[in-house]
């Protein structure tokens, strides 16, 4: 449905309608991909917010380099890996927007795995959107920094082995180790349950933002059933049966609740 | 002897890694060289190869990785593309002022920004000065036959240096086409076993690698890598021509197409001497003389040959896949100007196919239908042109 058909007609208030902030453009995204649903809820938040005149993203290398083709919000794209040093500039000169960086896990845990981290040890009141697939899409398969031990990506063909490939990064537990990280959550999007959850999570950010109070991430565990070699039904069990167990769901750091118990 | 299979770029890249059995090689995705390493570490994985696979975090590891391992005193090689090897640019140097015969075979794509992932020379000319033999492929079977060499080359004792096997990205890397290989005996047979005069691993002579030079030794540093550079000339020419004796495929600093009796010619880099090629065959039947320079090595630079040539010709247009901001032209034509030195009255530069625009036969066809005007009229006209583009 696009949203010229969806204007004309009268809104229905449950109905299945696509935000304003979704563009009509068809995604390039493989089917099964979590990116879509990610989108979306990215776009809804900002619809009820009432963000969309005030919103900028910084847009990744890797399967997300699309973006601004999807979302109607300002984007920059950035190289790879460093949308949140883009992301800190474009803060810093407009602190009261709100500045996304979109970022998959080989951009965010690999070769930008420096500007994450002193982003959020600089505590840059951004907010940071987490694709955890546990494998590079973009590229074709080859494994992330977050490839579970035993998995076999393109460059792993036995299986990932913690003597030679290291073992899997758990950026919400790494990054909830530095001061300057306000909100951290892992969130699944094996169900329509826990997609849910993860558009709480999306907006919990943004508040967090809003209010100041430092760097919020939100991580998706999100199927890739191209790389994965499984249907996408099969991609979203997979989350429930083996992702979420290496990589728990839930918040891993609140600073507002932190100082909710404080005061 | 001689097994031929249908390849494609990335492939023969693979299989020439896979024949040399390097010790140890880095890999990190970077399109459109993914396919190349995904190969390579089939192999590794299969066991059809001895080399330790490191699949790191970035480019700027892969090249760091690459710089411990050679230093380590193994034969060591990577693979890489456009923001990959700009990423790694600040090891690269590094790599070879060490004299670390490190191979990676480049497969040329264009830098950002704006951001894309087609063909152009704009990521290895931006390494042009960073002390790397550079060499260009024009087909899937010269990105074999270049890997191969390349260890022979870089590892020469006279040169010492790192060695770039450029390949056109898209348009070499993912097209298919028939490729001799020699297999893993004989390639081993030619590239031989690598014997560093000074590695770490050599504990009985203790050595400090990359120490700080100030000003009392870095010039002379300097000064010995453009001497390796020297060197190289000779070890390009020698090593192509040794290849030859085994192959029957013979590799020069550069190919001569038809330009001994040529009225006009085209000197260009990669697969666009292919196109090029058909371009002067067609120019030919209508009784243009056209030839082809098909300039293999770029880095070091065979200067004083190309001049010999074009100064005979006379009439010629240097093809540019790149482009020199603020100089004018590509770095290919003011490179081969700069030679000529006024030797070579009609010399013009065509900038082409940046970010993958396409070059076809009868754009080159149309170029040396220009040069034979700018022949007659004895007017070269702007020196500085545009083929495919919109204006």
């Amino acid at each position: 449905m696009s949203s010229t058909t969806a204007a004309k007609k009268p809104k229905r208030p449950h109905g299945y309608r696509r935000p304003d902030t979704l563009t009509d453009a068809p995604t390039h995204f493989c089917p099964g991909c979590g990116h879509g649903i990610v989108h979306r809820l990215v776009a809804e938040v900002i619809d009820e917010m009432g963000l969309r005149e005030s919103a900028i993203a910084v847009a990744p290398v890797g399967c997300g380099v699309l973006a601004y083709d999807y979302w109607k919000i300002d984007v920059s794209e950035a190289a790879h890996g460093r949308t949140p040093a883009v992301a800190t500039g474009i803060k810093r000169v407009q602190p009261d927007k709100l500045v996304l960086s979109y970022q998959g896990d080989g951009d965010l845990a690999a070769i930008g795995t420096a500007e994450i981290i002193h982003t959020a040890n600089r505590g840059e009141n951004i907010t940071v959107l987490f694709i955890n697939n546990a494998i590079y899409g973009m590229t074709g398969g080859q494994m992330a920094p977050t490839t579970m031990l035993q998995q076999k990506t393109a460059t792993t063909q036995a299986g990932r082995e913690a003597r030679v490939h290291g073992n899997p990064i758990h950026v919400c537990e790494l990054l909830a180790t530095l001061d300057g990280s306000a909100y951290l959550e892992r969130v699944s999007l094996s169900s329509p349950s826990n997609v849910r959850k993860g558009k709480k999570a999306i907006k919990k950010a943004f508040e967090t933002q809003l209010a100041g109070l430092g760097f919020s991430l939100v991580e998706f565990l999100s199927p890739c059933p191209t790389y994965w070699r499984m249907n996408p039904v099969e991609a979203l069990k997979h989350i429930d049966q083996a992702l979420s167990k290496v990589f728990p769901p839930g918040v891993v750091k609140d600073k507002t609740r932190e100082e909710g118990k404080d005061a | 002897m001689a097994e031929l299979v249908g390849l494609t770029g990335n492939d023969a890249g693979a299989e020439a890694l896979k024949d040399v059995n390097p010790d140890v090689v880095a890999v990190f995705p970077i399109t459109p060289q993914t396919e190349l390493m995904h190969k390579f570490s089939a192999y590794a994985n299969d066991g059809v190869v001895e080399t330790e696979l490191i699949p790191v975090e970035s480019e700027h590891s892969a090249q760091s990785a690459c710089f411990g391992s050679a230093a380590a005193g193994a034969r060591t090689a990577t693979a890489t593309s456009s923001q990959g090897l700009a990423l790694m640019s600040e090891i690269c140097y590094i790599t070879a002022s060490t004299r670390l015969p490190v191979v990676m075979p480049v497969v040329n794509r264009a830098l950002s920004g704006p951001i894309n992932i087609h063909c152009d020379h704009s990521d290895s000319m931006a390494l042009r000065d960073a002390g790397w033999i550079q060499i260009f492929s024009e087909n899937a079977q010269e990105v074999y036959d270049n890997t191969i060499q390349a260890f022979r080359i870089g590892e020469r004792e006279d040169v010492l240096l790192p060695v770039m096997v450029c390949l056109d990205g898209f348009i070499l890397s993912h097209t298919m086409e028939p490729v001799e290989l020699l297999g893993p005996e004989a390639a081993q047979k030619f590239v031989g076993e690598y014997h560093p005069a000074f590695s770490l691993l050599d504990t009985d002579n203790p050595i400090s690698i990359g120490p700080l030079h100030l000003t009392d030794y870095y010039f002379e540093c300097k000064r010995q890598e453009v001497a390796a550079m020297e060197n190289a000339r000779h070890a390009v020419a020698d090593v192509g021509r040794e290849y030859g004796e085994l192959t029957g495929r013979n590799y020069g600093i550069f190919e001569k197409y038809k330009l001994d009796d040529a009225d006009v010619a085209i000197i260009a880099l990669g697969s666009t001497c292919g196109t090029a090629k058909v371009a002067a065959d067609q120019a030919r039947e209508k009784g243009i003389k056209a030839g082809v320079l098909k300039l293999r090595m770029f880095r070091p630079f065979p200067g004083d040959e190309i001049a010999e040539i074009v100064n005979a010709v006379g009439t010629v247009a240097v093809m540019d896949r790149s482009i020199s901001f603020g100089l004018r032209g590509g770095p290919l034509f003011n490179e081969v100007r700069s030679f000529v030195n006024g030797g070579c009255p009609q010399l013009v530069n065509y900038v082409y196919g940046l970010g993958g625009r396409d070059i076809n036969a009868t754009e080159i066809e149309s170029i040396f239908a220009e040069l034979v005007r700018i022949k007659k009229s004895g007017d070269t006209g702007e020196l500085y042109r545009y083929i495919g583009l919109r204006e």
